[in-house]
């Protein structure tokens, strides 16, 4: 068997376990510098290394599992969550050379899968035996569901325009224009849906500490509890780099600017999303759970629909066809 | 037999995602203490004592969600082939292609009015 094969994953797994940590620094500064604190600094440098001491800390926390709890189950679900926060790293192309799996229907890949964590959560809000923790899955349970058929939707745009569900020709079929401009629409749907997707704010009503104490995780410690975290910030880190490829062009270098290398552009524009995501937490604030729920199916599904049609009649319209049929 | 390489790789990748909780949490079963007690193992509610389960009926709300996303979700499987192969069955059979489609779309969006009128989609 190709050695690649399996070092390219685990280099990729400790990619993203850096990632992980530094993001979480990345968006305690952020949020401190929006709101005018310093944020972290005092465990190393500039507070570099603190998530670092908040996961020995966990490491290190007793294992607790409530009598009442159902223990098979209440063991089982932060690996439920987590395996596919992962599993779907495999289809994201990150550079010309740098990809793993081309599978032919990656983007349907990509939805499947992620959408199992939803039964993680559900297993683990359960099996608690709490109440909070119930409505805590509960909530995020109908959520990720009714913002799952938008950010379905919305992508049918680009499969329109590129007739393929590989990511590296969606990739390639940006060469001239990138998605985000001809599909304005359905990256509007796409980037919403994935903020609810991804449980955070304005969307974090299942983690919403001042009225669920902490949500479906109330429950668990150490690092069981740290799979759980660990794999909302895999998924940032997984849905940034989608709605790069998606929408931003991946490894595609705007105004012909090819001489820097296309891993440098896909950096940069999953960054500017990350940081996106951490801009947005510290300026909005959480939205009630009865219009959380009527604008993913009265306002975002009618808009991803239509995002559809739209895409299908411009293809009709001489001069624009270059941009919906590629 | 010879199993396609992408195929492979996210066989690999979700091996590596069920591998790393085994071990980071047989490996802490050596670090973390385990000093159990009847107390700490009470279920959690703000400090106040749990009064009955909460494995009860619940808002059955969540329930009509769950079927509203049941048949969109199958929408979406019908939506993807029609996407992929549509500029081919434009090129070949024109703009009947499309019109089907809207046909199937409607009648979704007449279940989904119909939901909408009946007060379903709105959490009171």
């Amino acid at each position: 068997m190709n050695p690649v094969l399996v070092m390219g994953p685990i280099l990729l797994l400790f990619v993203v376990l850096g990632f992980v940590t530094m993001a979480i620094l990345f968006e305690r500064k952020v949020i401190g510098w929006i709101q005018m604190r310093p944020g972290p600094n005092r465990v190393g440098p500039w507070g570099i290394l603190q998530t670092v001491a908040d996961v020995l800390k966990l490491l290190i926390k007793e294992d607790i599992i409530p009598s009442k709890a159902d223990k098979p189950l209440f063991k089982l679900a932060p690996a439920i969550a987590f395996i596919p926060a992962f599993a779907v790293l495999a289809v994201i192309p990150f550079t010309e050379s740098l990809q793993f799996s081309q599978f032919a229907v990656g983007i349907l890949y990509y939805l499947a899968v992620s959408s199992i964590t939803i039964i993680g959560i559900l297993m683990g809000g359960w099996a608690s035996n709490n109440k909070y923790a119930l409505l805590g899955a509960m909530r995020s349970a109908a959520q990720m569901i009714s913002y799952e058929i938008p950010l379905v939707m919305s992508v049918v745009g680009i499969i329109l325009s590129v007739g393929s569900l590989n990511l590296v020709e969606i990739v390639e079929a940006q060469k001239q224009v990138w998605f985000i401009f001809p599909q304005f629409l359905g990256f509007a749907v796409f980037f919403i849906a994935s903020l609810s997707e991804l449980n955070r704010t304005p969307f974090d009503l299942p983690e919403a500490e001042s009225e669920l104490v902490a949500g479906y995780h109330v429950e668990y410690t150490g690092f069981r509890f740290a799979f759980f975290m660990l794999s909302e910030y895999v998924y940032v880190f997984a849905m940034a780099s989608l709605t790069t490829v998606l929408f931003l062009g991946g490894w595609n270098a705007p105004f012909g600017l090819t001489m820097i290398p296309g891993i440098v552009w896909f950096v940069l524009k999953f960054l500017l999303i990350v940081f996106s995501l951490f801009w947005i937490r510290a300026t909005m604030p959480r939205v009630r759970v009865d219009q959380l729920m009527e604008f993913a199916w009265k306002v975002l599904l009618p808009v991803a629909l239509f995002n559809i049609l739209l895409t299908a009649v411009l293809q009709e319209v001489p001069y624009l066809d270059f941009l919906y049929r590629l | 037999m010879q199993l396609d390489e992408n195929i492979l790789y996210l066989f690999v990748f979700f091996v590596i995602g069920i591998a790393l909780p085994l071990v980071a949490l047989s490996l802490g079963k050596i670090l973390r203490p385990n000093r159990p007690s009847t107390r700490k193992s009470v279920t959690y509610e703000s400090g106040v004592e749990p009064t009955g389960e909460s494995w009860v009926q619940f808002n059955v709300r969540y329930y009509l969600f769950a079927l509203l996303f049941v048949i969109f979700d199958v929408e979406s499987v019908f939506l993807y082939p029609w996407a992929v192969v549509y500029q081919e069955l434009r090129a070949d059979i024109g703009l009947f292609v499309l019109v089907e489609m809207l046909i199937f779309i409607l009648f979704l969006l007449i279940g989904l009015a119909y939901a909408w009128k009946k007060k379903v989609l709105s959490w009171k």
